[in-house]
């Protein structure tokens, strides 16, 4: 398979990922959607890598898997601290910031 | 050129200054009063000898010129100080500078009942005033005089509202400050239109141009019009002649300095300094004429209603400044400037005569004097004299200069202002010599003699000689020496100058005609006899003499509305004025604040929608941006 296979398909989970993080009412299926986002970018990274012949990307992806990891995990903190606080992690009436 | 004759008229000057500013730095000897007062008088009477030494030696066409420059401007002077000493200007200096010194002999004993630190600011703004018409007297160019004519506006206010405890005084006082300052603004006015139409401020240079006729003519009326609003202001024409009578409100010798030598002679005197000027424009010269003539036929009107003694008085400075204008206006100033001597001596003299009645009888009312010549013999004289030299009798001072005031007038050919005047010369006789004869003959006992318009008192402020103000029973007495020697001095040189003048004719630059002399002292000894007939034979009822002119006594009762008009005008014309600033402030200029802030608001609202506060709108935003940069970047 070709490069343009990998790069399509990282498309196609990039705004899959987005899609849900705009449409998703749940905080948790929002975050989903940013892992999703997160991991298209891994594939790109893997793809050039390898059609380039060049480890760089492939050490590149390692450590955006590991910050993927943490920001997931902190992501979930903030969502049980808000449930804790607010009682609901539905997105629409999390609007503090309303003008 | 002779700068040594400059010199004493420039000691006499800064004499005066000296006097000042030692008063004026030296607090505690300003509070001391009398020693301050010494000090003024001592000044005051070397000023006199050196005013006397350099008019001596100015007489016919010697000029001395002693100028420093003052204000440089590239390369050429763009004014200066200094003094310019020739005949007219030494003879006034010698005038102001023996009315001064007299007016603050006589303030010795008339307000000897001030307390001391009062007397040395008297004296201070006494000394200070006589600076400044002295150096408007001998200003070499036009800025000078201005800065002077200002200065003397200020002591003027200054020494009117002396007694400022008194309501009446501070009014007094700001009105005669604000309506000469009307005069002010034209007069500072026609200077710099001046200074542009001939580049120097100089009256030597000016009139160098002048006499060369190199003065372009264009416009000139328009300038020396404005120039003549400042005389108005300062010299009591109408319709600014209204502060005059209330200035009264000063002690009496400050009324005497006023009128007879400082302030009200500085218009005249301004008018011929620059008659070569105003000649060049007959038409502001018989607007001049005109106006003079008015004033002095209102005014005289007005003097013979009066009450009070210093407010007749007043009325008739009115009327005398205005017969010179009109001599001036006829183009004859030399006839007005030597008026203007002479009366400064006896106006000065009735004045300070009037001070002394006032003093005695501690009350400005003609209704509580009479009979006061029996009890102050000496002031009935000298005051006689006053009042025969003010009606023009041969012999007496005001009769040749107000001769010639009439000859002047015929020869300029103003015959309306030529019988105008004769009427106020018969009038002047007539409220003089009622004065003469309600104070000093008649019965003694108050309130025993009916004055025309008596019941109508509303016309005359009741003020008792200020500081005066303790109980009525009392002596009347002649006043102290300090008091009697001015105005011996000054009713000596009343007949003095009268005599000379009768024996030594000028040379006149006019020829009159025989029967002007005849008929000038016959007005005015038909004067005299209507006021003896009335008020001393009682064969003419004084009420019945009243209701003759009934529509012209009743109008001088209330000052022919004039003070009413300006007071409704000044209220109408700043009031309208503020009331339409008020309206452009409220509605326009807020209004259109308002109206921007209103925006602003709701821009504000409508834009704060947008403002979800959700977090998905703003990454949808964000993707739809990028989205957007994108395709523009693709395909734009």
């Amino acid at each position: 398979m070709g490069l343009q296979a990998y790069l399509t398909l990282a498309a196609v989970v990039f705004c899959i990922g987005l899609f849900g993080v705009i449409t998703r009412r749940n905080t948790i299926g929002i975050l989903l959607g940013i892992e999703l986002m997160l991991n298209s970018v891994n594939i790109n990274l893997v793809a050039f890598a390898r059609y380039l012949g060049d480890v760089t990307g492939m050490v590149f992806a390692v450590f955006a898997i590991c910050i993927t990891v943490t920001e997931a995990a902190l992501g979930l903190a903030i969502v049980i601290l808000l449930f804790r606080i607010r009682r609901t992690v539905i997105a629409d009436q999390l609007d503090l910031l309303k003008g | 050129m002779m700068a040594g004759n400059g010199t004493l008229a420039l000691a006499a000057l800064l004499l005066h200054a000296l006097a000042f500013l030692v008063l004026a730095v030296a607090a505690p000897l300003r509070r001391l009063g009398r020693p301050a007062a010494y000090v003024s008088i001592l000044c005051a009477a070397g000023s006199l000898g050196g005013a006397v030494l350099s008019w001596r030696a100015h007489t016919g066409e010697t000029i001395s010129r002693l100028v420093w420059t003052w204000l440089p401007s590239e390369g050429q002077t763009l004014a200066t100080v200094g003094v310019l000493a020739d005949a007219d200007s030494t003879v006034m200096l010698v005038l102001v500078a023996l009315v001064s010194l007299l007016v603050q002999v006589y303030s010795l004993g008339y307000l000897s009942d001030e307390p001391p630190p009062a007397l040395g600011r008297y004296y201070t703004y006494q000394s200070l005033f006589a600076f400044s018409m002295m150096g408007l007297v001998l200003a070499p160019n036009f800025l000078q005089l201005f800065m002077c004519w200002e200065l003397v506006g200020l002591c003027s206010y200054l020494l009117i509202g002396f007694w400022y405890q008194r309501p009446a005084a501070q009014r007094a006082a700001l009105k005669a400050f604000w309506i000469t300052k009307a005069g002010d603004v034209g007069f500072l006015i026609g200077i710099v239109l001046l200074w542009r139409h001939t580049g120097t401020f100089d009256l030597t240079e000016m009139r160098m141009l002048a006499d060369n006729g190199a003065l372009p003519l264009a416009g000139l009326s328009v300038m020396m019009f404005c120039v003549y609003l400042g005389a108005v202001g300062k010299s009591a024409q109408f319709p600014l002649h209204i502060w005059l009578p209330d200035a009264m409100e000063g002690p009496t010798p400050v009324s005497a300095l006023i009128h007879a030598a400082t302030m009200v002679t500085a218009g005249v005197y301004l008018l011929h300094r620059t008659s070569w000027l105003f000649a060049l424009t007959p038409d502001v010269l018989a607007i001049v004429a005109w106006v003079g003539a008015f004033t002095a036929l209102l005014s005289a009107v007005l003097a013979c209603v009066q009450n009070d003694i210093k407010r007749v008085l007043a009325y008739s400075t009115v009327s005398q400044l205005s017969y010179m204008m009109a001599a001036i206006g006829a183009g004859f100033s030399a006839a007005g400037f030597f008026h203007l001597l002479t009366h400064g001596v006896f106006k000065a003299l009735l004045f300070l005569g009037a001070g002394a009645v006032i003093h005695a009888v501690h009350s400005n009312d003609l209704a509580d004097m009479g009979g006061l010549a029996r009890r102050m013999p000496q002031t009935a004289i000298v005051f006689i004299v006053g009042a025969l030299s003010l009606a023009g009798l041969p012999l007496f001072a005001g009769f040749l200069s107000k001769e010639e005031i009439l000859g002047a007038t015929l020869a300029g050919g103003f015959m309306g202002p030529f019988l105008v005047l004769i009427v106020v010369a018969f009038l002047t006789a007539f409220y003089m010599f009622r004065v003469v004869f309600l104070a000093f003959y008649g019965a003694g006992a108050p309130a025993a003699a009916p004055a025309v318009g008596a019941g109508h008192a509303a016309v005359h402020d009741a003020h008792d000689a200020g500081a005066h103000g303790h109980a009525t029973p009392h002596r009347v007495d002649e006043p102290t020496a300090s008091m009697l020697l001015p105005l011996w001095v000054l009713a000596l040189l009343s007949v003095g100058i009268g005599v000379y003048f009768t024996f030594v004719h000028p040379e006149p630059e006019f020829t009159s005609p025989a029967w002007l002399m005849p008929l000038a002292v016959g007005s005015a000894v038909a004067g005299i006899g209507l006021a003896w007939a009335t008020y001393q034979r009682r064969a003419i009822d004084a009420a019945r003499l009243a209701a003759a002119f009934g529509p012209i006594y009743r109008g001088a009762l209330k000052r022919f509305w004039i003070d009413d008009l300006f007071e409704r005008v000044y209220l109408q014309v700043i009031l309208g004025f503020s009331r339409l600033i008020g309206w452009i402030d409220r509605y326009l200029v807020d209004g259109v604040l308002n109206v921007l802030s209103a925006w602003t608001v709701s821009a504000g609202d409508d834009m704060r929608t947008m403002q979800s506060g959700r977090a998905q709108d703003y990454v949808y935003g964000v993707a739809v941006g990028l989205l957007v940069i994108l395709l523009w970047v693709q395909f734009g």
